[in-house]
């Protein structure tokens, strides 16, 4: 192999045809609610841990939707539950079983 | 694949007397094809075009990487055309892309701001001289090519079939950006089904394939592949191509600009250098061609007249199946017999060179 | 007794035709078609009640068809009109006290915007494509089999500078979900992806029927506009777009994609704004009411009145409630008269 002084590029898409998609169509299984989400994004507004940190709940799921848990796991490490979130979301899904759901299903891969 | 909906993209072609740009940069990589290019016009369709030897870069280049502002770029441009003019002729035709691009936008520019356009006359004027003659006409060559493509169609010496199978050649045709994505009514078929290069290959024979990254840049984007620490965004892009190509099982790639003509075909060597992958059938790159070889060898022009021993792709397999017949042995002598030199070999050609005379022995 | 033109027989033209008919004016109901029923003979069912549009349909046509001052002229074209008269194509010119243009809108053409292959790859379908699918009782793929995976893109030919249409067509994105969820339920085991700007949930019912189709159905939402459709090699459509909301790029390969096409005004809108003083074109091509808000079916023009969405996307309801309200204001001034 020749060292030509830079790499192919990773692409960044999101490819729904490539992801297992199986964990998150089950998890979405268990918790319907989640497919409410509508991206408004009070969830991160008021998240005490998004205020410290770069976590954002509304990008974590939506990527674990997607079939994205690279990193997924580690990055919940970081909400406090405090619930906040779960205070303000105007579809009332139950945000912190989300997080705890989420960790569940990931910690089982 | 129903392309009927170029034909609502007409753009209008001159049949006759061109006034010839050339490309800076085709020379280097594929240095048969404008030469092919004028005697295909000038000797096998008896058209008369002429090869100016004092027009210059359109500098489009430093343009697109920021370095040649766009008050230069318009006046270049206008001496460009105001040569044209004193040349007694009406019809510009631009070998490059990016020059077709550039031509076109400073054009429409011109339009829309014709104060712009007075400022470059008399920037010209100061500088050489000489006055501005706008193109009745504008063309890219590969348009030309496509407008006599019938005609080619009827001199054809072979066809773009397979000469083993007589199925189809299968075809990958690659636009360049500047062709039809800066105003899609400059290009045949307009930006998303562009026919320029599908209507030759469908004229002569082949076959074109439509795969999911078709209308995806090769990548180059000048200031993505001038920088050494930048290239790994570009050869991704045309990774991404390639790979989305691949199961089709193309025989060849064709492209319209010199750029994606030349990425495309490199870029196979360095992913295969890199990661051992290749594209092509029988362990081997996919060749990529210019229009202009790919007319060529419509025509029955001899491959290395044509240049194409400096592809880095080897195309005698592509030869073979078109059913070209060609000297093994003169792949690499230059016009007076005497050796080019030879390149090493690579995995994208599947160590090929091996099987070639050794010319030096 | 006193006689008034209705162009147009969608819901918003024969409602007003079956209302002036029951006061006792004789109405012409004039169709371009050749038959009454407008857009909605086309359509299967209707948001958010899944009620069949020929539920509202028949006894509409019921009506006006057995009025006897209502004479129904099919495959009629109108060329232009003015106060007291209308002109047909044909060059027949129809005397009237009032006129009721409730000629509707033009369904988006699709293939206008090429990058989504619509007419040039199979499988790539308009939502009106399906309606008549659903009519026919057979939503297939072009190969016959069941589609697994299905995207619906929303806004095709509405908020689209591109293609001169900026304005919200109103009614797609409550089709989109609509369609989103009859195909889960036709194909329970497909995944169903819909890729939308901005959802627009605005009538009643409508957004309950949104949640519902996340919730029970399950149905995908991505929040990010289609920028390119292309074949696979197993015969598929690939999609891409961004997720706007993981600020990714994403692609997904379909076996049908669904356009929800927008409304368009009609071109002879401004045939008949050039045809008589006092009817005038808005910037998005529908006709200008007299004031937005208390004369949405008078013109500036004696005698002449719209119903419907001649002048801007409208549902069926809000068609219905227009056709009556032009009666009303035609059958005040035929009064005072």
């Amino acid at each position: 192999m020749i060292d030509f002084g830079y790499t192919i590029s990773k692409p960044r898409i999101i490819d729904i045809d490539r992801n297992n998609m199986q964990p998150s169509y089950d998890l979405l299984k268990e918790m319907p609610e989640l497919q409410t989400c509508i991206g408004c994004g009070a969830c991160t507004a008021v998240c005490t841990a998004g205020g410290l940190t770069k976590f954002n709940f509304r990008k974590v799921h939506t990527l674990v939707r997607r079939g994205e848990y690279a990193g997924a796991y580690e990055e919940l490490n970081k909400c406090m539950m405090c619930g906040k979130c779960r205070l303000v979301c105007p579809r009332g899904i139950n945000t912190r079983a989300v997080v705890m759901l989420i960790k569940r299903k990931l910690g089982e891969l | 694949m129903k392309r009927s909906s170029w034909t609502e993209y007409q753009k209008e072609i001159a049949d006759n007397d061109y006034y010839y740009a050339r490309s800076c940069i085709r020379q280097n990589f594929f240095p048969g094809s404008e030469k092919a290019f004028l005697n295909i016009i000038g000797k096998d369709l008896g058209l008369n075009i002429f090869d100016d030897p004092i027009h210059t870069s359109c500098t489009g280049i430093g343009y697109h990487t920021d370095i040649v502002p766009l008050e230069t770029i318009m006046t270049v441009v206008a001496r460009q055309f105001a040569l044209m003019g004193e040349a007694g002729y009406e019809n510009f035709i631009s070998s490059c892309i990016t020059s077709f691009g550039v031509y076109t936008e400073i054009l429409a520019t011109w339009e829309e701001f014709p104060e712009m356009e007075e400022k470059t006359r008399e920037s010209l004027y100061k500088a050489t001289g000489r006055q501005l003659c706008k193109p009745k006409n504008l063309a890219h060559t590969s348009d030309i090519i496509f407008h006599h493509r019938e005609q080619i169609a009827r001199q054809a010496k072979h066809r773009l079939v397979n000469a083993y199978t007589g199925e189809p050649l299968k075809v990958v045709e690659h636009i360049g950006c500047h062709y039809a994505k800066l105003f899609p009514k400059s290009g045949i078929g307009g930006s998303e089904f562009p026919y320029v290069l599908a209507g030759m290959v469908e004229s002569w024979g082949g076959e074109i394939i439509d795969y999911p990254e078709r209308r995806h840049c090769c990548g180059f984007g000048f200031r993505n592949y001038l920088v050494q620490a930048n290239r790994g965004y570009s050869i991704a892009n045309s990774h991404r191509k390639l790979e989305s190509m691949a199961p089709y099982k193309p025989d060849f790639i064709v492209s319209n600009c010199p750029g994606c003509a030349m990425f495309l075909d490199k870029w196979q060597y360095t992913i295969a250098e890199m990661e051992g992958k290749v594209y092509g059938q029988n362990g081997r790159g996919i060749p990529v061609l210019t229009y202009e070889e790919m007319a060529g060898l419509v025509l029955g022009y001899d491959p290395w007249e044509l240049g194409m021993q400096m592809h880095q792709v080897d195309v005698e397999p592509l030869l073979d199946k078109i059913g070209v017949e060609y000297d093994p042995a003169a792949k690499y002598l230059g016009r007076d017999g005497k050796y080019i030199g030879r390149p090493e070999a690579a995995v994208v050609n599947s160590c090929s060179q091996n099987a070639f005379l050794n010319i030096k022995k | 007794m006193k006689h008034v033109t209705v162009i147009g027989s969608g819901v918003a033209g024969m409602r007003c035709a079956a209302e002036l008919a029951r006061e006792g004016v004789r109405v012409t109901l004039l169709e371009k078609e050749e038959a009454i029923g407008g857009k909605l003979r086309r359509w299967h069912k209707l948001f958010p009640t899944f009620t069949p549009a020929d539920e509202v349909l028949s006894p509409l046509k019921k009506e006006v068809s057995e009025n006897e001052n209502i004479t129904i002229r099919t495959e009629c074209e109108v060329k232009d009109v003015r106060t007291g008269c209308v002109t047909l194509a044909t060059g027949e010119e129809i005397a009237c006290d009032a006129i009721v243009i409730a000629t509707g809108f033009t369904v988006f053409d699709a293939s206008v915007k090429e990058e989504y292959g619509y007419g040039i790859y199979d499988n790539v379908i308009t939502s009106a494509d399906l309606e008549e699918m659903f009519n026919k009782g057979s939503v297939t793929l072009k190969n016959g089999e069941k589609p697994k995976q299905i995207a619906i893109l929303h806004c095709v030919g509405s908020r689209d500078e591109k293609v001169c249409q900026r304005h919200c067509s109103k009614v797609c994105c409550v089709t989109g979900v609509k369609q989103a969820i009859e195909l889960k339920s036709l194909f329970p085991q497909a995944e169903v992806f819909n890729f939308y700007m901005d959802i627009r949930m605005f009538g009643p019912g409508y957004e309950e029927m949104y949640r519902e189709a996340q919730q029970k159905y399950n149905i995908h939402f991505v929040r990010g506009r289609i920028s390119e459709v292309g074949p696979t090699f197993d015969h598929r459509l690939q999609i891409k777009a961004e997720d706007t909301l993981t600020g990714r790029p994403l692609k997904i390969g379909v076996d049908m994609l669904v356009l929800m096409v927008g409304m368009k005004a009609n071109d002879m809108n401004y045939a008949l704004a050039r045809s008589v003083e006092g009817l005038s074109v808005q910037p998005s091509g529908f006709m200008q009411p007299s004031d937005p808000f208390g004369g949405i079916v008078r013109s500036n023009a004696d005698g002449i009145f719209y119903a419907g969405a001649v002048t801007a996307p409208k549902n069926v309801c809000e068609a219905a409630g227009e056709g009556a309200s032009a009666a009303c204001a035609v059958l005040r001034m035929l009064n005072k008269d």
